[in-house]
């Protein structure tokens, strides 16, 4: 039952083959089940299971919604839940209201049953540094993975990538049948890739940002992760469109109720950016992308390889602008208002001073310091101007490609599958982010729609996803074409999910 | 400086508040030209609005601590800002009235820094391009001894900005605590800068004052100092004219209009000393203390700010459109700024008004000013001139003198004046009818003030204070006057006419002013003669 889709799970609440609150009862038991993936930071048990009954006595009556249970990232504010954003600088921190998108779910019935763990304020790709610890990727657990293994599983886990990373665990390992992210250079398209599951990236302003903590408000963008493309097609058009406490959000445009089932692949046009070739690309995920290539090719697609020129520099501005927003929004955690405020009180300065300095760690520190740097009015020019031009030549890039007929772009989303924790912490978080977004955040700088899908597993057993991306607010488009994709890739990748589940009952 | 050696040029006269009595005497006696102060105001104009700039909670004066404070208000993460239509209208309707140039598209900008009582650790402005730029304010002050002289000068407005308002901290010294109200935080400002083209404490306020008189006709600002809707900082520094500007400090805390001249006088007149004495003037924050009158070095916080300004990227650029024709399709008309819809609604602005009440009613210049400075008044006046006969010039002086005379020895406002317009046009018509004399009417006009409950008929009446005019009885008084004073006679008939004065003010004081000086005058001549 908790492998289904979400159109399959609604078709059996629907048909009352189970009741939303034994759904609900059941994702709960997954969670406490795979509590060492420690992908929860609370787990809404009590309300969840108020919700799903509520649920169901509406259902009896035939105008019911569905109870479809789903997890949500710690960045986004839920009244009365506490929110501490993987930070100890909001903990204890129980928000008076709710995120738009969380409060649209909830308004079509669905049952929260958690806040997904993440790196403190979202900051970094590998869910491996919040103050409620690392993530564990549920790959890690399968027969496949442990089988090359001679470790310990508690040693020997890889990484769930991030910022999202609980919140694709949670998808990955059954415990949600969607989740929400939040993507800012890539984090939901990153940990969706490393954790096989569907991490979609819609055009920026499509969806609301209100009640999403900031990262980067120029570049965040909430996000969506399912178990298929006609979920996240499915959630999209709950979640899409204006609102006005949010005054960067746009009309969307007008949405068919579901993808199309079929459609002709012969009449699209894929991009094959050769900037992509990046170092550092590993082996399984080169042979992934061609042989995806391929396979558009021979159904019929134009394939296509193009230019964008400006591609290798984003990273470096993406940084630069990051930082830049990151030292602006943090500056209202003074400790006045909510949140951690130290003891020290001798005068207003070394309370603000001491009291970031006590909760924010190293990463939040080094970005606020960078961010205050590039801002100074005598470097202003020099980097956040510099980063900004850059940033617009990185759209134009991809406006130029999609003027010549191009309708979606196909780049892997990582350079290889999740790594080892123990090998991952061995950089700082400043080059891991610099490699994990390399793909993903040129997709930020520009606006644009991605979506990620699992293709394949890599040798050591993990998944492969790869990137597709569409133009501004074509993000429907996109998802047919990813849909695809998924047809002919990833059956295998869903029925080697629900078999993990099983085996993951057997290393609890 | 050491002022006791004779040798030194003689103290610069202290400033006065008019212009040309800022010279330095002294300069006079070198070849150098004299030094002259330039001010550039930095006004704050609290937008006059039922919500604040980017949030829904309410704008109210003197409301409980934290009472209105929304979740942006208080800078809860996830939350947005989003612009108020109210606000950028307002700022357009000044940017008009004051002949700026509207911004079709105009940016917003964080500028960083803590306090306590800026929750965000920025504030939300417009540095890079603001809603309006290139004004002009056109006012007008007195001078010439009697203060009758009219001078109208203009001063640029570089720009109109739109940001927000902060908090307020209350520091309680005795707990060594601050307590934060955050009430005002977030309410909407106009930040208006000028440029640095005044010259004196008198120009600087007259300028206020226009100002103040132009927001309150639009309605965008209630602009009263004392209650910080109007905050103005005043950028002083003196200089020779031809040279360079000389560096300027920030004059900051001033609350009235009258403060503002004080302290901008003073501090032309203490950075001219400070030259004077081969000092140096600093640039930097100084607060003007109203007891003292003189302005005094601010404790510098953090020393050099760097603001560290960023665009702010939950606000697209702001748009206002030309005319309706101009909306885009899409885009509702009724939910944007529209400048053609703003500019029909622009209220007649002080000094048309003033224009057109010396046209009208033939007042002085200066009178008009009296009528436009006072909430009020031109209705007042215009009301006793609709039902009186006299001329508007003689009622003018009723109600400049008298109204106006007791309702500021007694501070109040001209709705609260005990005599309606029609009671005064009433005792004006007596007075033009000739049933009282003029000196009677002002005894009335105290008697009115006093017991408003009583008509002007029966004030006159039981105080028996009705003109003689009865030619018989008034030969009989003359004759007793004149009778009773033989020697002023002698004089008189010996050529000196002026003593007839004397006599006609025996007269006066005999009949209570209830006659007609020029009849006496005529009936007195002829007995002495």
């Amino acid at each position: 039952m908790l492998g289904l889709s979400i159109r399959e799970v609604s078709q059996a609440l629907r048909d009352g083959r189970v009741s939303a609150t034994e759904l609900c009862r059941k994702c709960i038991n997954q969670i406490q089940r795979t509590r060492y993936l420690n992908a929860f930071i609370t787990i809404t048990e009590e309300t969840a299971m108020e919700q799903a009954q509520r649920t169901d006595s509406r259902l009896r009556t035939g105008k019911g919604k569905k109870g479809i249970p789903f997890s949500v990232k710690d960045n986004f504010c839920m009244e009365n839940i506490e929110t501490p954003c993987a930070s100890g600088m909001l903990k204890g921190y129980v928000p008076p209201f709710n995120a738009t998108v969380v409060q649209k779910l909830l308004d079509q019935g669905a049952v929260l049953v958690g806040k997904t763990n993440l790196v403190e304020f979202a900051m970094g790709a590998g869910s491996t540094d919040g103050v409620f610890g690392p993530v564990r990727n549920p790959w890690s657990y399968t027969s496949l993975y442990r089988e090359q293994s001679t470790e310990d599983p508690d040693s020997d886990w890889a990484i769930t990538g991030g910022s999202s990373g609980g919140s694709a665990a949670a998808v990955a390992s059954l415990s949600s049948f969607l989740a929400l992210g939040s993507d800012t250079g890539g984090s939901t398209r990153n940990p969706g890739s490393l954790c096989g599951v569907v991490a979609l990236k819609p055009t920026y302003g499509l969806l609301s940002r209100h009640g999403l903590i900031p990262l980067v408000n120029s570049m965040d963008v909430p996000g969506i992760m399912t178990r298929s493309v006609h979920d996240a097609a499915t959630v999209l058009r709950i979640l899409q469109g204006r609102d006005e406490r949010d005054s960067t959000t746009v009309q969307a445009p007008s949405t068919p109720p579901r993808l199309p089932e079929h459609f002709d692949i012969r009449d699209i046009c894929v991009g094959i950016p050769k900037e992509y070739h990046a170092p550092g690309l590993s082996k399984d995920t080169l042979a992934q992308w061609s042989r995806v290539a391929d396979m558009f090719e021979q159904a019929g697609a134009r394939v296509q390889e193009v230019s964008l020129p400006h591609t290798q520099h984003s990273i470096v501005c993406y940084h630069v602008l990051c930082c830049c927003e990151v030292a602006s929004n943090m500056a209202r955690f003074d400790g006045l208002e909510y949140g951690h405020c130290s003891k020290v009180d001798s005068s207003t300065d070394a309370m603000y001073a001491t009291t970031r300095h006590e909760v924010f760690n190293s990463v939040v520190r080094r970005r606020i310091l960078s961010g205050n740097y590039f801002l100074l009015k005598s470097n202003y020019e020099r980097y956040f101007v510099k980063a900004q031009q850059m940033r617009r030549l990185i759209a134009e890039d991809f406006k130029n490609v999609f003027r010549t007929g191009i309708d979606v772009l196909l780049t892997p989303t990582t350079l290889s599958d999740a790594a080892r924790y123990s090998d991952f912490i061995q950089e700082d978080n400043r080059t891991r982010s610099a490699q994990e977004d390399v793909f993903t955040q040129p997709v930020n700088m520009a606006g644009l729609p991605a979506v990620t899908v699992p293709t394949a597993l890599s040798h050591r057993g993990l998944p492969i996803g790869l990137q597709l991306i569409g133009q501004t607010l074509q993000d429907w488009k996109l998802l047919t074409v990813a849909q695809w994709m998924e047809q002919k890739k990833s059956a295998f990748i869903r029925s080697k999910v629900q078999q993990n589940s099983k085996i993951w009952k057997y290393f609890y | 400086a050491a002022r006791s050696s004779p040798a030194d040029p003689p103290a610069p006269p202290r400033a006065t508040g008019r212009c040309h009595q800022l010279f330095i005497s002294w300069a006079l006696l070198s070849s150098l030209p004299q030094m002259v102060g330039v001010v550039g105001l930095e006004i704050h104009a609290q937008i006059q609005s039922t919500s604040k700039l980017f949030s829904g909670s309410h704008v109210r004066f003197l409301a409980p601590p934290n009472s209105l404070v929304s979740h942006f208000d208080a800078s809860l993460p996830g939350t947005l800002p989003v612009l108020n239509r109210r606000c950028v209208e307002a700022a357009v309707l000044t940017g008009l009235a004051l002949n700026c140039t509207i911004n079709r598209k105009s940016l917003f900008d964080r500028k960083h820094y803590f306090y306590a009582d800026m929750p965000a650790g920025y504030q939300i402005t417009q540095q890079r391009v603001p809603i309006a730029v290139n004004g002009m304010l056109v006012y007008s002050y007195f001078e010439g001894r009697r203060r009758n002289q009219v001078v109208t000068k203009s001063v640029k407005i570089k720009q109109i900005q739109l940001e927000q308002d902060s908090g307020k901290s209350l520091h309680d010294d005795e707990r060594s605590q601050t307590l934060i109200d955050l009430n005002r935080a977030g309410v909407g400002l106009m930040e208006l800068v000028m440029e640095p083209e005044m010259c004196c404490g008198e120009e600087a306020a007259a300028a206020v004052r226009e100002l103040q008189l132009i927001l309150q006709a639009l309605g965008t600002c209630q602009a009263n100092m004392a209650e910080g809707q109007l905050r103005v900082d005043a950028n002083v520094s003196v200089h020779r004219p031809g040279e360079p500007l000389g560096v300027r400090t920030e004059v900051k805390n001033i609350n009235s209009v009258r403060h503002l001249a004080k302290a901008i006088d003073y501090e032309i007149q203490r950075q001219m000393e400070v030259l004077q004495s081969a000092g140096k003037v600093l640039n930097e924050t100084r607060a003007f203390d109203s007891k003292s009158g003189n302005t005094i070095p601010m404790r510098d916080k953090e020393g050099l700010q760097d603001y560290r300004f960023m665009p702010e990227p939950n606000l697209p650029p702001l748009f206002v459109y030309e005319s309706e024709a101009s909306v885009p399709a899409g885009v509702d008309p009724a939910q944007v700024v529209v400048i053609d819809r703003l500019s029909g609604q622009l209220p007649e602005l002080p000094s048309v008004k003033r224009t057109r009440l010396v046209e009208t009613y033939g007042i002085l210049q200066e009178h008009s000013f009296t009528l436009v400075n006072e909430d009020g008044l031109i209705d007042y006046f215009e009301n006793v001139v609709q039902t009186t006969k006299a001329e508007p010039r003689k009622v003018i002086g009723w109600v400049i003198k008298e109204l106006m005379g007791n309702l500021n020895s007694q501070n109040l406002n001209v709705s609260q004046s005990p005599i309606s317009p029609c009671a005064l046009a009433e005792l004006i018509s007596l007075v033009e009818s000739g049933h009282i004399s003029s000196s009677t009417a002002k005894q009335v006009f105290q008697e009115m003030w006093k017991a408003p409950e009583k008509t002007v008929g029966q004030i006159v009446k039981e105080q028996d204070l009705w003109m003689i005019n009865d030619k018989e009885e008034l030969q009989k008084i003359c004759k007793r006057i004149v009778d009773s004073h033989p020697e002023e006679v002698q004089i008189i008939r010996g050529g000196n006419k002026k003593v007839l004065n004397k006599l006609m003010g025996e007269v006066q004081r005999e009949t209570k002013g209830r006659t007609d000086p020029v009849q006496i005058r005529a009936i007195l001549e002829k007995m002495v003669s």
